[in-house]
């Protein structure tokens, strides 16, 4: 199988490798448990080798389109149809590359960190199969052109990432968490398939491109919109649908909670896909764009102000994470209100291109140091056992290296420079002003009191005297620091040249987020 | 008027499965309103496929006047979703009861006001 | 359970799994297929969770062997999507229809009575679902049981 097949069918072989890990480490285990970690190891690699060059071909050379079940490929209207695309289509464009490349680094850094932490517990055979089925149902959330099969990816990741969640049992505490986290998440999935429903009985197909082209915004279509916006927002963490995130985010094994926001993520970009590329126009962008912002200003705020009295380190974190996912509604939000002023010098071109550009950029950003974060909070309970801030103090002695890390964390979480979240922030600040200045000002106070509470986790945990009881406390294990170390170095690398990020990776999504004809133009080509 | 009378029956068995799931303490009962719920997006997905006096997608020992086109058989595409939604609702239905044993074994209760350890 | 219910479920337990495998392997016939009777043989595999104890019917039909099917049959599913990108075609595209070597007779046009030996990777792709669903399915009636004190 030469470069080009490999090309050809990589969408499908990036879905398919993690499965097929899943479904064999069961009985990898039966003759050699070494041998079965190697494999994992092993097969995860080639994936993000495979996920990062599928992503290098699409940013270079153009969407790349699957067609499942036909004879050839890239074939997606068969010569006896009519004119419609008629089976399940993987459409990989230029936004689908960027998830796809920010979940290939972090689930790297996931599944080899993962290792010292559960090295003490039976059962890893569950773990790395239920990881390896997180890991394709999110690639397949966001490869996917067709509405249905983005309903079954959702519900696969949902489902695998609640038994993750609940993965230690720890008297029955992630148990709760991760019902919370099934029961909502199954709920918003029935939402979201009674308007996959609404959409098939209009337009009698479930291509995205080909209700792109349809579309006349009815009013089921108005059901069908707001019945998918809410489990999407849900799903990534949005203020008034956000009660499963601090829970299942510090209940969850911490390398799993790195991977969780990662498809937190993966369900906005899931949102974005449809509100910009099913609907674009025909939805009344500036109430609904207003929407998008509320919500994201919304978040930002309850989450930092509910982040600062915590006292469990990763429930800080988790509500850090709802407020940085309130950035890039905001930003994505002021993108969608400005949608309709597309002309040269109307609206768009003047903030709201550059909003979407910071709320994109953002994305990576919060993948890369969120990710971070998560692991470091995980490797001080792994080496301590100790989750609450009142009882951890002055491990900065013993865990150098892994204050380090969280010193580039945090640095990057407030939006200081030179690291990577003061790049998108800046974006973000700069056009929302433009947009409206009030906004504006709540996110930049929204940052300042980031700072704050992460000042305060610093002092606690590595600030102060050497505690006795802490006195035989090692820096973390080889593998989880070179976990850290991957999304460290990805971090100064976005600090230090954002231009080579957004140029590059950036820019291209966002053109081909709010490039509706280039969209359908893909799958409507005749042979 | 009475062709519309599946898609009340959805919305009827919807509400009925939201209510549930807000009303009732003991989590089973919750858990019930759910598989209520997903009752109602499965039969909303097949009353969409119904055409007026049409048989069932299969070609096996089909009645030939409803074969030569224009073929009258039911949508058969949303059948397929509909069975892959039970499938989905069957392994999260299997997945929650699973976790209701674990915190029933735990906390000693199945009142959904005392499983309530993770707060703030 | 008491003799008679042991005997009943005896005597249904074989129809049960025969007409289980019935609806497996004549999916792209009629209604059926993968799922359905691999739903149906692990209602079989419950009946006899209910009428014996669980310390007799554990001993018989082993979790071990359920963990085994499911395994076998996802990684059935796998392999055969996988083997038709070989020929450069996509994955899961039906490289055994009217090949003419299994399940490879071509199928006739309109109304039939459904010939069994058609239809390419289909009958195969059932039969891998119906083993991967009998074993998952049965595995959660085994565990769940298993945390069920006795009474």
């Amino acid at each position: 199988m030469n470069l080009d097949s490999l090309v050809k069918h990589s969408p499908a072989l990036v879905v398919a490798l993690p499965l097929l890990l899943a479904f064999s480490t069961p009985l990898w285990s039966r003759f050699n448990k070494q041998l079965r970690n190697i494999w994992v190891v092993a097969g995860m690699c080639m994936t993000t080798l495979l996920g990062l060059f599928m992503a290098y071909n699409v940013l270079r050379y153009g969407p790349i389109t699957y067609v499942f079940g036909a004879s050839d490929p890239t074939q997606t209207i068969p010569h006896d149809s009519g004119g419609i695309p008629i089976r399940i289509i993987f459409n990989v464009d230029a936004m689908s590359a960027f998830m796809v490349i920010i979940i290939a680094i972090v689930g790297l850094a996931t599944t080899i960190y993962a290792r010292p932490s559960e090295l003490r517990r039976k059962g890893l055979n569950s773990f790395y199969a239920l990881l390896m089925l997180l890991i394709a149902g999110v690639l397949g959330l966001v490869c996917t052109g067709d509405l249905f099969n983005m309903f079954v990816f959702f519900e696969i990741s949902s489902l695998a990432g609640a038994a993750l969640v609940a993965y230690r049992i720890d008297k029955g505490i992630a148990v709760e968490a991760g019902l919370k986290y099934a029961l909502i998440s199954t709920v918003g999935g029935l939402f979201f398939l009674i308007a996959v429903a609404l959409l098939y009985g209009q337009y009698g197909s479930l291509n995205i491109a080909v209700i792109a082209k349809m579309m006349q915004f009815t009013r089921l279509d108005r059901f069908a919109l707001v019945f998918i916006t809410v489990p999407l927002a849900m799903k990534a963490g949005a203020v008034p649908m956000h009660m499963w995130t601090p829970d299942a985010y510090s209940r969850a094994p911490s390398s799993i909670t790195a991977f969780l926001v990662v498809s937190s993520q993966a369900s906005l970009y899931a949102l974005f896909r449809i509100l910009f590329t099913l609907y674009n126009v025909t939805l009344d962008c500036r109430t609904f764009g207003w929407i998008i912002i509320i919500l994201g200003v919304l978040s930002m705020f309850i989450g930092v102000t509910m982040a600062l009295p915590q006292k469990t380190v990763k429930r800080l974190m988790a509500y850090h994470a709802i407020s940085q996912t309130g950035y890039m509604l905001l930003g994505v939000g002021v993108g969608l209100a400005t949608l309709c002023d597309q002309d040269k010098g109307g609206a768009f071109d003047v903030c709201g291109r550059t909003a979407m550009v910071g709320g994109v950029f953002h994305i990576i950003n919060h993948a890369m140091y969120k990710g971070l974060l998560f692991l470091t909070a995980g490797a001080v309970i792994h080496r301590t056992g100790v989750r609450n801030l009142e009882e951890l103090g002055g491990l900065g002695h013993s865990m150098k290296l892994t204050m380090v890390f969280f010193i580039i964390g945090a640095l990057s979480i407030a939006g200081i420079p030179p690291f990577n979240g003061f790049a998108s922030k800046i974006l973000i600040y700069e056009s929302v002003f433009m947009f409206s200045p009030y906004l504006a000002i709540i996110a930049i106070l929204v940052s300042i009191l980031t700072l704050a509470s992460f000042v305060k986790v610093f002092h606690s945990m590595f600030m102060g005297p050497k505690l006795p009881k802490f006195a035989e406390v090692k820096d973390a294990p080889t593998p989880m620091m070179f976990g850290m170390g991957l999304l460290a170095v990805m971090i100064v690398i976005g600090g230090l040249f954002p231009t080579i990020v957004t140029e590059n990776i950036v820019e291209p999504a966002v053109t081909a987020l709010t490039n509706q004809s280039a969209y359908i133009r893909t799958i409507f080509i005749l042979p | 008027m009475l062709a519309n009378f599946p898609f009340i029956a959805v919305g009827i068995i919807a509400i009925a499965g939201i209510v549930t799931m807000l009303l009732r303490v003991n989590i089973i009962r919750i858990i019930m309103g759910l598989t209520l719920l997903e009752a109602a997006g499965n039969f909303l997905l097949v009353a969409i496929g119904y055409r007026h006096n049409s048989i069932a997608p299969i070609f096996t020992s089909a009645p030939e006047e409803k074969i030569r086109p224009p073929a009258e058989m039911v949508l058969p595409t949303v059948q397929a979703m509909t069975l892959t939604s039970i499938v989905i609702g069957v392994a999260t239905l299997a997945l929650l009861l699973s976790f209701v044993m674990a915190i029933y074994r735990d906390y000693g209760t199945l009142d959904c006001r005392s499983i309530r350890k993770l707060q703030g | 359970m008491s003799k008679i219910v042991r005997s009943a479920a005896d005597l249904l337990y074989p129809f049960i799994l025969t007409f289980g495998f019935y609806i497996v392997v004549h999916g792209h016939l009629t209604a059926g297929g993968g799922f359905q009777g691999g739903a149906v043989i692990a209602t079989g595999i419950a009946l006899m969770f209910g009428a014996n104890r669980y310390k007799v019917i554990s001993q018989q039909i082993r979790g071990k062997m359920l963990r085994t099917c499911e395994a076998v049959g996802l990684i059935m599913f796998i392999i055969i999507g996988l083997c038709a990108l070989i020929d450069g075609k996509s994955f899961l595209y039906n490289w055994l229809a009217n090949a003419d070597w299994l399940f490879g007779h071509p199928v006739t046009y309109g109304s039939n009575t459904g010939d069994l030996y058609t239809a390419g990777i289909i009958p195969i792709l059932n039969i891998a679902i119906g083993i991967e669903v009998l074993g998952g399915l049965s595995l959660i009636i085994l565990y769940m049981l298993s945390g069920v004190s006795e009474e």
